[in-house]
């Protein structure tokens, strides 16, 4: 029959505009605004309205989301900032479009290299997002972002103040990830201290 | 790698690539049209895959390397020419196979190869008054401060600048002498509509017509991005039409050629932003040929995984627009885009971005799936997605008024689609069973039992039910991929940023949801890529473009285009 193709067609819409009404009326207002209801609007089990409200309702970004680096900072005993960038510069070697340029600190009285940054820039409208610099940083110091609003009239670029957000941030931001570092830095320190004192035991017994 | 023996077939001028690292044969540029037709003809090498040039700028040649394969499955054959480099001319093979047409011109645009026979020759990525070649390795771009990367005025004294500052008609940009960007206008209408040059004929009646030359686009809906169709046209029937394209254009190819190999995966993601780990996929496989290293077992399932999830969202939302395009509007996108958006969630999840993944190591993989994950994609293949695309077929593919718009029209025969060197569902709609996941087995796919999807009518009703054929067939690998997948590691050795790669060249190859996507690497021993090339499905298919629309009303053309997929970012690169 001709015009068979076109009613099965308009099945299909209509049966989606009655779910439509049907799971809103099933979650009894509880479909937007809250919770549950968005992470149902992005279950398997989704029908109906799929769209998200925002700036009003926002999705959960996920664990490994990535948005533009910062740098994280350890808290010392009386709130002191103990920076964990050691200026090393694997994080602007390893950068794709070349964004980040840092200018490592040296000692006045001697005049060499110290491990710390004195000027750490980002260009914000440069880089990509790539997350290879948060990838291979040895110091688990550069991390990527979950703070997407960024948007901005001018031109974006962080420099180290703009950088710097405490490890607590982190923490909260990355937990499984920033669980797994830290363990990971404590076996190390561990191995580290573990053989030190092997050597120190060594030298002992030989003198 | 293939090796014939063509000595007496060929006592001169066909001689085996013996350079450490190389393969194939060099073959005399008086010898070329003859031995690529052999190749055809007789050795059954139908496929003309990939063309483009290398600039050994230190031996003063320029080398033209062509891979062709047999539809019938199979590894490649490479063959090269070499030239001088102050005297570039290369006969033309658009005779012998027709899908060099655009490649020769890029060739000709990027790197100033003149390819001799060529029926239109001339610039196709850049604008007509573009200065020099910029693949040569002796041109640098407006904003160049080094060959290579990592720059040194980045750490650990930086100077910090942007790159722009460097770049406005200052002394970094060369134009020729006399020059004045401003000034410049196109010499007639040749330099732009060459090979469309109208004429006028005399119709039954003795009426005087005149054929129209007609621009759909840069601006059209139908284009989905910045892209020209100039079309001649008799009344409303397309006599012939050309592709006109580059507005994405950014040379991809030198930024790769600056990138180290690492730096350059985030920048495949810009391809074909809509498959972007397909195009991971592909260049992974490329450097891992050339450092010779393999993948662990769950790194194999996982990027298997992933390219068959590109492949479904990429083919969903390729029906979408189509349908978009051909006046079903936005209902069917949308449909379509929710699907695909619960992939994406998948993908941000796993990679941490939605549509730039950056997901593929070389030996590996960024990182294992996190919790939960799998889960979420066993919901969606054993459930939500076999469900959707049953309801997507059902709801338009019966359609009287989409089937009188789209069965038969736009034709493409499968001798005309090998010819052309179409590929992926614009090759396989037409009939040639070609799908490389089967020809030529990369990563795991010889494990799994899938279907090459195939139909025979080449028609634009084809290529559209094609992708829905393929969207099942990948949820049948995916089902198995995530049944079987294996606890273990994800990554081979250390994840480096740097790492040695021995001179020679490789191609790696993938089929990709649009089709054939390669990439041809040549390492001369140092941390960036000599050459990096890319083998882009949506530009090539774009060749066989023309002549399919021949004959069609204006109108058509739109659903032709739609039917074909094109993603500019990968046309323009």
């Amino acid at each position: 029959m001709y015009g068979k193709g076109l009613i099965k067609g308009l099945g299909v819409t209509l049966k989606r505009f009655v779910d439509t009404y049907l799971d809103d009326i099933k979650w009894m207002g509880k479909r937007y605004y809250t919770a549950e209801g968005l992470a149902h609007r992005s279950s398997k089990d989704a029908k109906g309205v799929f769209t998200v409200q925002y700036p009003e309702e926002k999705l959960p970004v996920p664990e490994e989301f990535r948005y533009v680096p910062f740098l994280v900072y350890d808290e010392g005993e009386k709130g002191e900032i103990l920076n964990r960038c050691t200026a090393c510069g694997i994080c602007s070697k390893v950068c794709p479009p070349q964004c980040i340029w840092i200018e490592r600190a040296t000692d006045p009285k001697t005049g060499r290299p110290k491990q710390e940054p004195t000027q750490f820039i980002i260009d914000v409208d440069i880089c990509m997002n790539c997350g290879l610099c948060a990838e291979f940083c040895p110091f688990d110091s550069i991390k990527m972002d979950h703070d997407y609003e960024i948007a901005s009239y001018g031109r974006t670029i962080h420099h180290l103040d703009d950088l710097m957000k405490p490890a607590s941030y982190y923490d909260e931001i990355r937990p499984i990830n920033s669980a797994k570092e830290a363990a990971a830095r404590k076996a190390a320190a561990e191995a580290k201290a573990a053989k030190a004192a092997a050597r120190a035991a060594k030298t002992k017994a030989k003198s | 790698m293939t090796t014939l023996d063509f000595s007496t077939r060929f006592p001169e001028g066909v001689v085996a690539d013996e350079r450490e690292g190389y393969e194939g044969y060099i073959i005399a540029a008086d010898k070329l049209v003859e031995f690529a037709t052999t190749l055809r003809d007789e050795y059954g090498y139908d496929y003309l895959s990939s063309v483009t040039g290398v600039d050994y700028i230190a031996e003063e040649t320029f080398e033209v390397v062509y891979h062709a394969y047999k539809t019938i499955g199979g590894a490649e054959l490479v063959f090269k020419v070499q030239v001088a480099r102050d005297k570039a001319e290369v006969p033309s093979l658009t005779d012998v196979y027709p899908g060099a047409d655009f490649q020769e011109r890029e060739a000709w645009d990027l790197l100033g190869i003149k390819f001799t026979g060529h029926p239109d020759l001339r610039r196709i990525l850049l604008w007509e008054g573009f200065n020099g070649h910029p693949l040569r390795k002796d041109w640098q771009e407006a904003y160049y401060e080094a060959d290579i990367k990592p720059f040194k005025s980045r750490w650990p004294k930086p100077e910090y600048a942007r790159a722009e500052a460097r770049n406005p008609y200052g002394a970094n940009v060369k134009y020729p002498e006399k020059f004045d960007p401003e000034k410049w206008v196109p010499e007639g209408e040749d330099a732009l509509y060459g090979s469309l040059a109208k004429y006028e004929t005399t119709d039954d009646d003795g009426l005087k017509t005149d054929h129209l030359t007609v621009n759909l686009g840069p601006q059209h809906p139908s284009t989905h991005g910045v892209f020209r169709i100039a079309a001649k046209l008799d009344g409303e029937t397309i006599l012939n039409l050309k592709p006109v394209m580059g507005y994405l254009h950014r040379n991809h190819e030198k930024i790769g050629e600056r990138n180290t190999y690492l730096q350059n995966m985030p920048f495949t993601d810009r391809l074909d932003y809509l498959s972007s780990m397909s195009n991971n996929f592909g260049y992974a496989l490329a450097v891992e040929k050339l450092i010779g290293i393999e993948v662990p077992e769950r790194a194999e399932y996982i990027r298997v995984i992933m390219a068959e999830l590109t492949r479904i969202q990429n083919h969903l939302f390729a029906i979408g627009m189509f349908l978009n395009d051909i006046g079903a509007f936005f209902t069917p996108s949308l449909y379509a885009i929710e699907e695909r958006e619960l992939v994406l969630d998948i993908f941000e999840m796993v990679s941490g971005s939605r549509m730039m993944c950056n997901y593929f190591r070389f030996g590996g993989l960024a990182r294992d799936l996190p919790a939960g994950s799998l889960q979420k994609i066993k919901d969606l293949v054993f459930d939500r997605l076999p469900r959707k695309t049953d309801e997507m077929d059902r709801f338009l593919s019966e359609n009287e008024i989409l089937r009188s718009r789209c069965v038969g029209q736009g034709l493409l025969s499968a001798e005309d689609a090998i010819k052309y060197s179409a590929a992926g569902p614009v090759l396989r709609a037409s009939g040639v069973p070609y799908d490389i996941r089967r020809a030529a087995p990369y990563s795991i796919y010889d494990r799994f039992d899938f279907n090459v999807a195939l139909r025979y009518n080449g028609d634009i009703y084809d290529r559209y039910i094609i992708r829905l054929d393929e969207i099942r067939e990948s949820i049948k690998i995916l089902q198995q991929a995530v049944e079987q997948i294996p606890e273990g590691e994800i990554q081979t050795g250390k994840p480096r940023y740097q790492m040695k790669v021995p001179a020679g060249e490789s191609y790696g190859r993938v089929e990709g949801p649009k089709g054939e996507l390669g990439f041809y690497l040549v390492s001369d021993g140092k941390g960036n890529p000599y050459r990096y090339h890319v083998r882009a499905p949506s530009f090539i298919n774009l060749t066989a473009f023309g002549p399919m629309c021949k004959g069609l009303k204006i109108a058509d053309v739109v659903a032709v285009l739609g039917s074909i997929d094109i993603v500019l970012g990968e046309t323009d690169r």
